[in-house]
């Protein structure tokens, strides 16, 4: 795959399609691949990569690279088409100046994952028919592919691209997902427990902004929390108020407009499960006023930017479930 | 450095009661940025707005907290008092401690204490509030009136009489509405048609009046002066340029099995049909659902008949768009079918028939010709018992809570004119009150017991009975010798309650204008804007606004068109300043605000920015027409970055409100 | 749970200036009771409540939020309040998944017309807001009064 993009990539700046390229390149180990821009052949052979640790969504950097001149070409996994669509829909991304190719997605691997099973050392791992051929310091581990992949794909909706020019392999399918079980285990918990459950996962945040800043949703020109005039700035959370309230106010701006990407929870440091917050919301929408599917067109309007006059009554949240 | 006087009102003792005003003035004048502090007995009033205006010039005051009533009564008083000696009226915040505090509570220590932080809010408010200066809205200078009864008509005279331009939209083939249907009027008993036939007249030959019969209003857009109007002209498959109103087509059309809607379905008419001899604009329609032609493509009689060529099986629905100033609705009223009433025998008894349909019974063009008849044989009634009150006042489901106001009146009428046409005809009324409360109205209805000896019997009917014989049995009690009685009727009259024309829900919700339970458009202030509604621009003409009858309507009718007259005549209205407002460096350009401005005043430009790290850039951000906005804030929510932010209730004056009632 | 007599919770009342407000002014001029731990804040129209407001308030020390706005159909500016139904319901929702006492936040319609169901929402919603005591899950101790 990693070759047959690399040859495309090259195709499209010799002939003047896109003057840049952005995709991934390694970073000091073979699992910590960053995106990154690509503007020359040589570029694109010295650190091109495309592999089972490439999973980072590059729409958002589109937001900016789409207003530089000239066309970009970008290589977009199905998730990273809705994201991609929905932030066109949203007049972030100027969409003549991107080319899309749409490549398979995942599942990709969660490097974490492996180290949990007692690895160190890892200098590579190779994918053998879905076993894990893992190379490190001290030997080689083996570990079935399955054990180890990224929790956003092990709940992965999508296998369809929503929007590319061309693509490299075959699409797929929207999927039926079990990704809305958290959320309801823990509606069907009691408000003490949900309340012991979001203190202890949202207490270990340290306000790094990792999830905002690698959300394709967050991409406003200033965020409120950095706005001294919005009345809610702030650098780090002082307690456990602030803590809920940047994750509150951060699922509520993007609701609606949330693909589910999963980028959030897998770059959080400290392993918060920050999704469920945002597919808490989806949920909602999708059970209260019907489904809808964040970036999967860039013309419907998104649900809270809609309404209907027999839409249900607040008091919905009052009376369902367990208080 | 803020320099901010508050003012606390005694309102006599209806603040002053519950609230120690001392205490809260005291309390206040240690807030931050309090210079002066004091109480007065009426703040309102000409020395209390003085005591205001003098404070505000000898400590040069740059924010004013009057802590009184509601803002909804007299925050434009001191708005315009702090203009007045040179103070932004949008520095001057109202903190509410008559109708959400002394009136509400009787404890005074609670009371106070509530005052004092409702005080504090407003002084924090205060601190962020910004001059504000209202911009102008120019003003189209047409009005539409929606409905074309006697009110429609009236409002659409008195309008045009005036120079404007006035468009009537009707949604029957006519104009005329319910007075149209009417034989005689109380209390003089002249003949409706004969009054209000030649309006009808004057209005189509008006030229600034332009009449779309046979039409609804499908959209509204847009705020007073300026709202943009769609207008339904639905297809009556006759060319009204061509039709000459000959009516050769009805004489000649076969299917004339259809329920004249006129004649309240006591007769019929054909399928291509004008619904009176009088009806303006005189013009066939084809009525779709009973048209040969229409229906099977079998017949074109009329089409081949009609000389001047005005038959067009394919006409469409039409759609006009028009700009006006001002709305004047004017929708009217139905009688209440009383079908609901089991105990009336209305659904099965063809001689029980509602007044309305007595009208018809009773008119020269209606299906007698003016003979009174039973619908059942066409025999003379001998004996006839009118029902009052059937369906007003009401209780339960079946009918309306409220007193249809003009039953009283025509019912007298009706009895009168038997009496006086068929003499040897025995008239019974029963009431539950009667109720005359207008000029000429009682010795009206004295004349009708004195002079025509009809008999009015205190007490409801219970039961009306369909004999064997033809016969009505009507049994009834009489409240005032409390004995149960029997009448042999030959007819019985139901004077049904009247409720608002089912099209003014839908429309009220279309105009943004207010409603009562009932259905009733509701008036902007009971007592002293009774023909406004709370929406600027939008007026109320007629029954639409409440039951009455035909001189109140009338009044009500000029009423309305005064005040539409009064908006057309300005070249531009002052706008609300309290408009949102878009801050283009936060701005992200998604549209988010876009999708939820009911008024479409949000657009979006490209426009180049010096960014932080020095490079330019082009990005699209949002703008806001200030004309365009009415200030509901819907896009400050809407927007993530917060950019968006509205005039005279910004997010910072609206969190140091909380901030103050929560500390 | 046991309910402190001696509890007096912060209630913050929004209410839109064309139904609520009015209908708020209604329920004074026929004397109708509620108690003074209510404290209103007047926006234009329902819609106006931006969320924070409601966290805002909660950080700040109230002990209950309560959105009033015309009925759906009514609302002064067309359609404000079904933007303000999908928006509340999906943020209510959001903190009764946090744990947050979902007897704390409340939205209703109140028109001009309804003093009396103004007085009586808000007895109810103080009422229950007693039951539920101080608001301890979502507050900032540095705001907490001694």
């Amino acid at each position: 795959m990693q070759e047959a993009m690399i040859k495309r990539a090259k195709e499209l700046l010799a002939d003047g399609t896109v003057n840049r390229v952005i995709g991934w390149k390694r970073g000091e180990f073979v699992y910590d691949s960053t995106p990154a821009v690509f503007g020359t052949a040589d570029e694109i052979d010295a650190e091109f990569v495309f592999d089972d640790f490439t999973q980072a969504n590059v729409s958002k950097y589109l937001v900016k690279e789409s207003k530089k001149d000239g066309k970009i070409l970008a290589f977009l996994k199905p998730c990273d088409t809705y994201s991609f669509n929905q932030l066109v829909k949203e007049h972030r991304i100027i969409r003549e100046n991107v080319y899309v190719i749409g490549i398979p997605g995942g599942p990709k691997l969660d490097i974490e994952k492996i180290k949990a099973k007692g690895i160190t050392g890892i200098l590579n791992v190779k994918n053998v028919n879905y076993t894990l051929e893992i190379e490190t310091l001290y030997g080689t581990e083996k570990l079935p592919f399955y054990e180890a992949i990224s929790g956003k794909c092990a709940d992965c909706k999508s296998k369809k691209h929503v929007v590319y020019d061309e693509l490299i392999g075959e699409d797929g399918d929207v999927l039926d997902s079990n990704r809305f079980d958290m959320v309801e285990k823990l509606e069907n918990m009691t408000a003490q427990e949900r309340y012991d459950f979001w203190r202890g996962e949202l207490s270990k945040c340290i306000r790094c902004n990792a999830c905002r800043n690698v959300c394709p949703a967050c991409t406003c020109e200033n965020c409120v929390f950095d706005n001294p005039k919005s009345g809610i700035e702030n650098k780090a959370a002082a307690d456990s108020f602030e803590e809920n309230m940047f994750h509150i106010i951060r699922a509520f701006h993007v609701a609606g407009r949330c693909t589910d990407c999963g980028e959030c929870s897998r770059v959080c440091p400290q392993h918060i499960p920050l999704h469920l917050l945002n597919r808490k919301f989806i949920k909602d929408i999708n059970s209260l006023y019907g489904e809808y599917q964040a970036g999967a067109d860039t013309t419907s309007k998104s649900p809270l930017t809609d309404y209907r006059a027999d839409d249900c009554e607040p008091s919905i949240v009052h009376e369902r479930g367990v208080e | 450095m803020q320099r901010i006087g508050v003012f606390v009102c005694h309102c006599g003792t209806n603040i002053a009661a519950t609230v120690d005003v001392k205490a809260v003035a005291e309390a206040l004048s240690h807030e931050p940025g309090v210079v002066i502090s004091q109480d007065y007995q009426y703040m309102c009033s000409e020395s209390g707005q003085d005591l205001v205006k003098n404070a505000i010039k000898e400590n040069n005051l740059t924010g004013v907290v009057i802590c009184s009533c509601s803002p909804r009564m007299h925050e434009n008083t001191f708005r315009k008092a702090a203009a007045s000696v040179g103070l932004n009226p949008y520095l001057v915040e109202i903190a509410n401690i008559r109708e959400q505090c002394s009136w509400i509570h009787k404890d005074i220590a609670s009371a106070t204490e509530k005052a004092i932080i409702l005080g504090k809010a407003a002084v924090a408010k205060v601190h962020l509030n910004t001059p504000l200066t209202a911009g102008e809205s120019p003003v189209v200078k047409r009005a539409l009136v929606i409905g074309g009864g006697i009110a429609g008509i009236q409002t659409a005279l008195d309008i045009a009489e005036a120079g404007f331009d006035v468009d009537i939209v009707e949604k029957e083939p006519t104009i005329g509405g319910k007075m149209a249907q009417i034989d005689k009027t109380f209390p003089t008993l002249d003949c409706a048609a004969c009054i209000l036939t030649p309006k009808m007249v004057e209005a189509a030959q008006n030229e600034h009046i332009t009449i779309h019969s046979f039409s609804e209003v499908t959209d509204v857009k847009g705020f007073v002066g300026n709202f943009t109007v769609t207008v339904k002209k639905k297809a009556r498959f006759v060319d009204e340029t061509k039709c000459t109103g000959c009516g050769l087509c009805t004489e000649k059309c076969p299917m004339k099995k259809v329920p004249n809607e006129f004649n309240m379905g006591l007769d019929n008419r054909t399928a291509v049909y004008i619904p009176f001899a009088q009806a303006v604009p005189k013009v066939a329609t084809i009525d779709p659902n009973y048209c040969l032609m229409l229906k099977n493509g079998k017949c074109g009689v009329c089409s081949k008949v009609c000389s001047a060529g005005a038959i067009d099986y394919k006409q469409t629905d039409k759609f006009i768009e028009q700009k006006y100033g001002a709305i004047v609705v004017a929708t009217g009223f139905n009688p209440i079918k009383p079908d609901k009433y089991d105990e009336f025998a209305y659904s099965y008894c063809p001689d029980v028939v509602t007044s309305l349909e007595l009208e018809r019974l009773m008119n020269a063009a209606g299906p007698n010709g003016g003979t009174l008849l039973r619908p059942s044989d066409k025999t003379h009634p001998h004996t006839i018992v009118f029902v009052q009150c059937v369906g007003s006042r009401c209780d339960d489901e079946k009918g309306k809570p409220y007193c249809s106001k003009i039953c009283c009146m025509y019912t007298a009428k009706h009895a009168m004119l038997i009496r006086e046409k068929y003499p040897d005809t025995e008239v019974y009324v029963f009431y539950i009150d009667v109720r005359t409360p207008g000029k000429n109205f009682d010795e009206f209805y004295r004349r009708a017991v004195e002079q025509y000896n009809v008999h009015y019997i205190k007490g409801m009917v219970g039961k009306v009975s369909p004999k064997a014989d033809g016969k009505i049995d009507v049994q009834a009690s009489d409240l005032l010798s409390n004995e149960q009685l029997h009448i042999n009727a030959d007819m019985v009259v139901l004077a049904t309650a009247i409720e608002p024309d089912k099209t003014a829900r839908p429309l009220a919700t279309m105009l943004t204008t207010q409603m009562d339970t009932n259905d009733f458009f509701t008036e902007a202030h009971p007592k002293l804007r009774p023909v406004e509604s709370a929406t600027a621009g939008i007026f109320l003409s007629g029954a639409c606004q409440g039951p009455k009858d035909i001189p109140e309507t009338v009044a009500q009718a000029s009423a309305a068109a005064a005040k539409a007259i009064g908006l057309l005549c300005k070249n531009s209205i002052t706008c609300n300043p309290c408009v949102a407002h878009s801050d283009e460096l936060m701005c992200n350009g998604c549209s988010s605000c876009e999708k939820v401005c009911p008024y479409g005043a949000i657009t979006y430009q490209d426009k180049e920015f010096r960014m932080p790290d020095r490079t330019t850039a082009i990005r699209r951000v949002a703008s806001v027409n200030p004309a365009v906005c009415q200030g509901c804030g819907a896009c400050t929510v809407a927007c993530p970055s917060g950019a968006m932010d509205l005039n005279g209730f910004s997010n910072s004056q609206i969190m140091a409100e909380v901030d103050a009632i929560c500390k | 749970m046991q309910v402190n007599e001696n509890f007096e919770p912060v209630i913050v009342a929004f209410c839109c200036n064309w139904c609520s407000y009015a209908g708020a002014d209604l329920s004074g001029t026929n004397r109708l009771n509620y108690p003074a731990n209510v404290k209103i804040i007047r926006v234009p129209c329902s819609c106006r409540v931006n969320p924070i407001f409601i966290l805002r308030a909660f950080q700040r020390g109230a002990d209950g939020v309560i959105i009033c706005g015309c009925h759906p159909g009514d609302c002064h500016y067309t359609s404000g309040n079904y933007f303000t139904r999908r928006r509340i319901t999906l943020l209510y929702s959001m903190l009764d998944f946090l744990g947050i006492e979902r007897n704390r936040t409340r939205l209703e319609w109140v028109s001009a017309a309804e003093g009396a169901k103004f007085a009586d929402t808000m007895n109810k919603f103080v009422e229950d807001v007693k039951k539920l005591g101080k608001n301890r899950r979502l507050e900032d101790l540095r705001c907490r009064k001694q």
